[in-house]
């Protein structure tokens, strides 16, 4: 079965297009009434995924006034654990999500990389708020990276300023959701199942008037905007 | 508390041949302040810590500013006798002048013993590029350490005497002062949505021109007008 056969309710799923595996025909319908009589059908795909999604370990990290907001979604309040996302994990070891909450300094900006280099994959990112995303009010500042996209591969995007703890909730349910989409082989896997992908992001250096260098073209590319005459 | 001109004609008599001014504030504020020469600085600054009816034991902010070169125009107004018998003319001649820059360091002076402040005191120093240093008042007040070493980092003002005179906010490679007025910044950002003024002028050399477009390419703003129907 693939991922196409997840559970979905039972009038929508469609007889007429079952998903054939080694020669096995079997609606979600079927599966559905199986489950009920206590027989699970899965996949290892489906399983894997179902794991990974439900146990993303963010890392305990935070830059500015967003982390503030991240702290109040790992509260009672907004309970981040109903999600699974409960254990802020202080090692960038045992840490699958790192979601960049702040304004990131030119000065900082090595660190962060250098904590994303630390995690071990599957690791997914989430740019949480303007700042992290786009430099936001301080774009124009001298000190500022204007995204931390400019060097780590970004998965959600969170817009605000600061974000609200729902809209972060929802940022990791679109992480979830990314991750219940992965294949497990082939050329759709994510890039830590396949073997042609360099995961390392390079970490730039101090140079004597900005970072060297000031972006990574694999990762970022200035956009090209005609302007209105 | 004693005026800034009391406080001058205390310090003279104390320190004769010392560089004393009272620097006039013009503004509602009316916060005069004292311009001290390199030479007196640390013993007056020293002085008026130690003395018992001023006892400014607390420095509450050190700042830098950047005076750059000024051009004055100063007019002068001279009454010309007519010859002819009428009426005199008045004459206006202009004459520029070139007021050299300099860099200028701002203490703010309070006492926590008498519960009174504040005395605010400039250093001031020859130029802005190789004569850049002034006394450090780190001996006499701990609490400068940090605000002088950040004045040095992005004024690029030298501190003789400072115990530990390194950058602060930016990294040790760096090599430009950002707060000065002549500040170059790393042009980079290239995507601004509402650019006006100065970011107008720095946007239009990222912003290629619809003119300059080729013409089998559909520029993003005609591809926006084209979708509406």
């Amino acid at each position: 079965m693939s991922d196409a056969a997840r559970p979905v309710p039972a009038e929508q799923a469609t007889p007429a297009s079952p998903t054939p595996i080694q020669g096995v025909v079997i609606t979600d319908r079927e599966r559905d009434e199986l489950r009920r009589q206590g027989i699970l059908l899965t996949s290892l795909q489906e399983l894997y995924t179902w794991g990974c999604s439900n146990s993303v370990w963010p890392l305990n990290f935070g830059l500015a006034c967003c982390a503030i907001e991240m702290i109040a979604a790992s509260m009672a309040k907004f309970d981040i654990a109903r999600f699974g996302s409960e254990v802020f994990r202080p090692s960038p070891r045992q840490a699958d999500l790192l979601i960049v909450s702040g304004t990131v300094t030119k000065k900082m900006a090595p660190q962060v990389i250098r904590l994303w280099n630390q995690m071990p994959e599957p690791k997914y990112c989430i740019a949480m708020g303007a700042c992290a995303i786009s430099g936001g009010p301080f774009k124009q500042g001298y000190n500022v990276l204007k995204g931390i996209d400019r060097f780590i591969p970004v998965d959600v995007y969170i817009p605000g300023c600061p974000p609200r703890p729902e809209a972060l909730l929802h940022g990791l349910l679109e992480i979830q959701k990314k991750i219940k989409g992965f294949k497990i082989s082939g050329p759709d896997a994510p890039r830590h199942l396949r073997e042609d992908i360099n995961c390392h992001c390079p970490v730039p250096e101090f140079g004597e008037h900005d970072l060297e260098p000031p972006t990574n073209p694999e990762f970022w590319q200035a956009p090209t905007i005609v302007r209105k005459e | 508390m004693e005026t800034p001109e009391q406080i001058r004609d205390r310090l003279l008599a104390r320190f004769p041949g010392a560089e004393i001014t009272v620097v006039t504030n013009p503004g509602t504020a009316a916060q005069h302040s004292l311009l001290l020469g390199a030479a007196h600085a640390a013993a007056i600054a020293q002085f008026l810590r130690d003395d018992a009816t001023l006892k400014l034991d607390q420095c509450s902010n050190v700042t830098g500013i950047d005076w750059p070169e000024k051009e004055i125009i100063e007019s002068t107004k001279t009454t010309v006798p007519d010859p002819a018998g009428g009426a005199p003319k008045v004459v206006e001649t202009k004459t520029k002048r070139l007021q050299p820059g300099y860099l200028e360091v701002v203490y703010h002076l309070y006492s926590i013993a008498l519960r009174h402040g504040p005395v605010i005191l400039r250093l001031r120093t020859g130029n802005r590029t190789d004569q850049v240093t002034v006394p450090s008042l780190t001996p006499v007040w701990r609490a400068c350490e940090f605000q002088e070493r950040e004045a040095y980092d992005l004024y690029g003002i030298k501190f003789e005497g400072h115990p530990d005179l390194r950058r602060i906010l930016m990294w040790d490679e760096f090599k430009d002062y950002p707060m000065r007025k002549d500040y170059v910044e790393p042009d980079d950002y290239e995507w601004e949505p509402t650019p006006h003024g100065a970011v107008l002028a720095k946007a239009k050399t990222h912003y290629p021109s619809p003119a300059a477009q080729p013409p089998d390419e559909p520029s993003v703003a005609s591809a926006k007008e084209g979708a509406k129907p």
